[in-house]
């Protein structure tokens, strides 16, 4: 057996790994913020009245999740220069930052799998709400805005948590555009120095220990939540 | 700004031995033979692993939740590393270096990744089904002087099956969509093929836009099977139905 640990290299290397795994936490609390407000407007969409909009929005968000993220990351890595070139009227790809450009694409890309986890949440609140809110004499987006999706979140709380803890391993795929986020670091640490065991293992561990962390914090919310629910 | 050119999928490759097409016909080749390869096993693995979790609280139990807290807990692309990289160096020295000189052992160490990565999760919907039936029917089946193996081949397991068909059709996809990450290890898939013909052509957005039009077609024809067999399978009664639309 030729399994070999040389723990000099992950001192060495440690501010590299530190500085990773601050960009990926970055990257997946920007995202899941914006993905989250983005994928209720999303839901709110689908859920209108107008079947125009709900058939598209419908349409990309299917689209969007049934094709590998590995596929969107590299779509959005080469389409987002052309957009802001787009946007600004700038003649040429306009320059984009990694992280930037990443944020942008897990945004747009998580916004489709929040949108799906939202309308279920707000499928869950009983239509009588809504209509107690319009015999107020409430407009649509205040009942939405102060009745339904604060209620909404709070139900969907458990599952927004655990597509969260999805969301930063899914993370760790930018590293195939050579941005260094904490598997990035690692592995470009492993091919420099040779030594891919102790980075490899110790990426696994970290990621292993902080996963099953976040998700006791996850269940243990679901208690505190559940004797309220409906 | 951007020149588009279709007709660069007609195209020959630089070796001149097929069209870039058919490059990513081939990479499709090669998705569908690991995707389905490690769906196969994943199936298998994951129903013992979930019904390990539900036997009586013991080290059979333990040791299954472990499993899966372990595989759901580490990212693909690092569980893909591991296999590639760091796995073949637990065994003897002699076969290492065999599995090291051995150019197929990416598509070896994918399958392998895949399946174990999705039976954790497979797992997780199988004790999910056994739970949600209602604990009189193993109790009932025991009764009759069944054996714990016969509870849970002929009462509950055809149960939970089709209870979660649907998830299962999740699952699927799924592992489908995954397999690109095996193009981290070399293995060349379509998401392989696709690099290399934007590398090739610099036609990035036709390259892509083929690609997704092919994974969207592989999802669509998962789905319609999968559905295909919820009705073929359906037990009138059960009002299977309303749980799995449920989520």
């Amino acid at each position: 057996m030729s399994l070999t640990m040389d723990v000099d290299t992950i001192v060495s290397a440690a501010p590299q790994l530190v500085r990773g795994f601050v960009f990926t936490v970055k990257l997946t609390l920007l995202s899941a913020a914006g993905g989250l407000v983005l994928g209720t407007v999303l839901a709110l969409l689908r859920l209108s009245g107008s079947r125009l909009v709900a058939g598209v929005v419908g349409a990309w968000v299917n689209a969007v999740r049934s094709v590998p993220l590995l596929l969107v990351i590299f779509w959005f890595y080469f389409l987002v220069p052309y957009l802001g070139a787009w946007l600004t009227g700038a003649r040429r790809p306009i320059e984009i930052d990694a992280l930037t450009s990443c944020v942008i694409t897990f945004i747009l890309f998580e916004a489709c799998y929040f949108c799906e986890i939202m309308r279920a949440g707000i499928q869950s609140i009983p239509p009588g709400q809504v209509n107690a809110g319009r015999a107020l004499g409430m407009r649509h987006w205040t009942i939405m805005g102060s009745i339904v999706i604060p209620q909404a979140v709070r139900n969907m709380l458990p599952v927004i948590l655990s597509q969260t803890i999805v969301l930063f391993q899914d993370v760790s795929l930018v590293s195939v555009l050579s941005i260094k986020d904490f598997f990035g670091s690692a592995d470009f640490v492993a091919k420099r120095d040779g030594r891919p065991h102790e980075m490899y293992l110790l990426v696994a561990l970290v990621y292993l220990v902080t996963c099953i962390a976040l998700a006791r914090l996850a269940k243990r919310l679901q208690h505190r939540l559940a004797p309220s629910g409906h | 700004m951007y020149h588009w050119n279709w007709s660069v999928l007609w195209a020959a490759t630089a070796d001149g031995t097929s069209t870039y097409l058919g490059t990513l016909l081939a990479g499709l080749g090669w998705t569908l033979l690991v995707g389905l390869s490690a769906w196969l096993i994943a199936l298998m693995v994951g129903t013992v692993v979930g019904v390990a979790r539900t036997l009586p609280r013991g080290i059979t139990a333990r040791l299954a939740e472990l499993y899966v807290d372990v595989l759901r807990s580490i990212p693909l692309i690092v569980q893909m590393f591991l296999w590639f990289y760091v796995a073949p160096d637990l065994l003897p020295d002699r076969a290492a270096d065999a599995v090291k000189a051995w150019d197929r052992y990416n598509v070896v160490a994918a399958i392998l990744c895949l399946s174990l990565f999705t039976s954790a999760r497979v797992a997780e919907q199988v004790r999910a089904g056994i739970e949600a039936i209602a604990p009189g029917q193993a109790s009932a089946a025991r009764a009759l002087g069944m054996r714990t193996a016969d509870v849970y081949r002929q009462v509950l397991l055809p149960v939970a099956f089709r209870k979660i068909l649907p998830a299962l059709t999740n699952e699927f996809v799924n592992i489908i969509k995954n397999t690109s990450v095996a193009f981290t290890i070399a293995v060349v898939e379509l998401m392989a093929a696709t690099r290399s013909m934007q590398e090739m052509t610099f036609q990035v957005f036709e390259a892509f836009t083929a690609a997704t039009l092919i994974y969207l077609s592989v999802n669509l024809l998962v789905v319609r099977l999968m559905s295909h067999l919820e009705h073929r399978f359906e037990v009138p009664g059960l009002g299977l139905r309303k749980t799995g639309e449920g989520r």
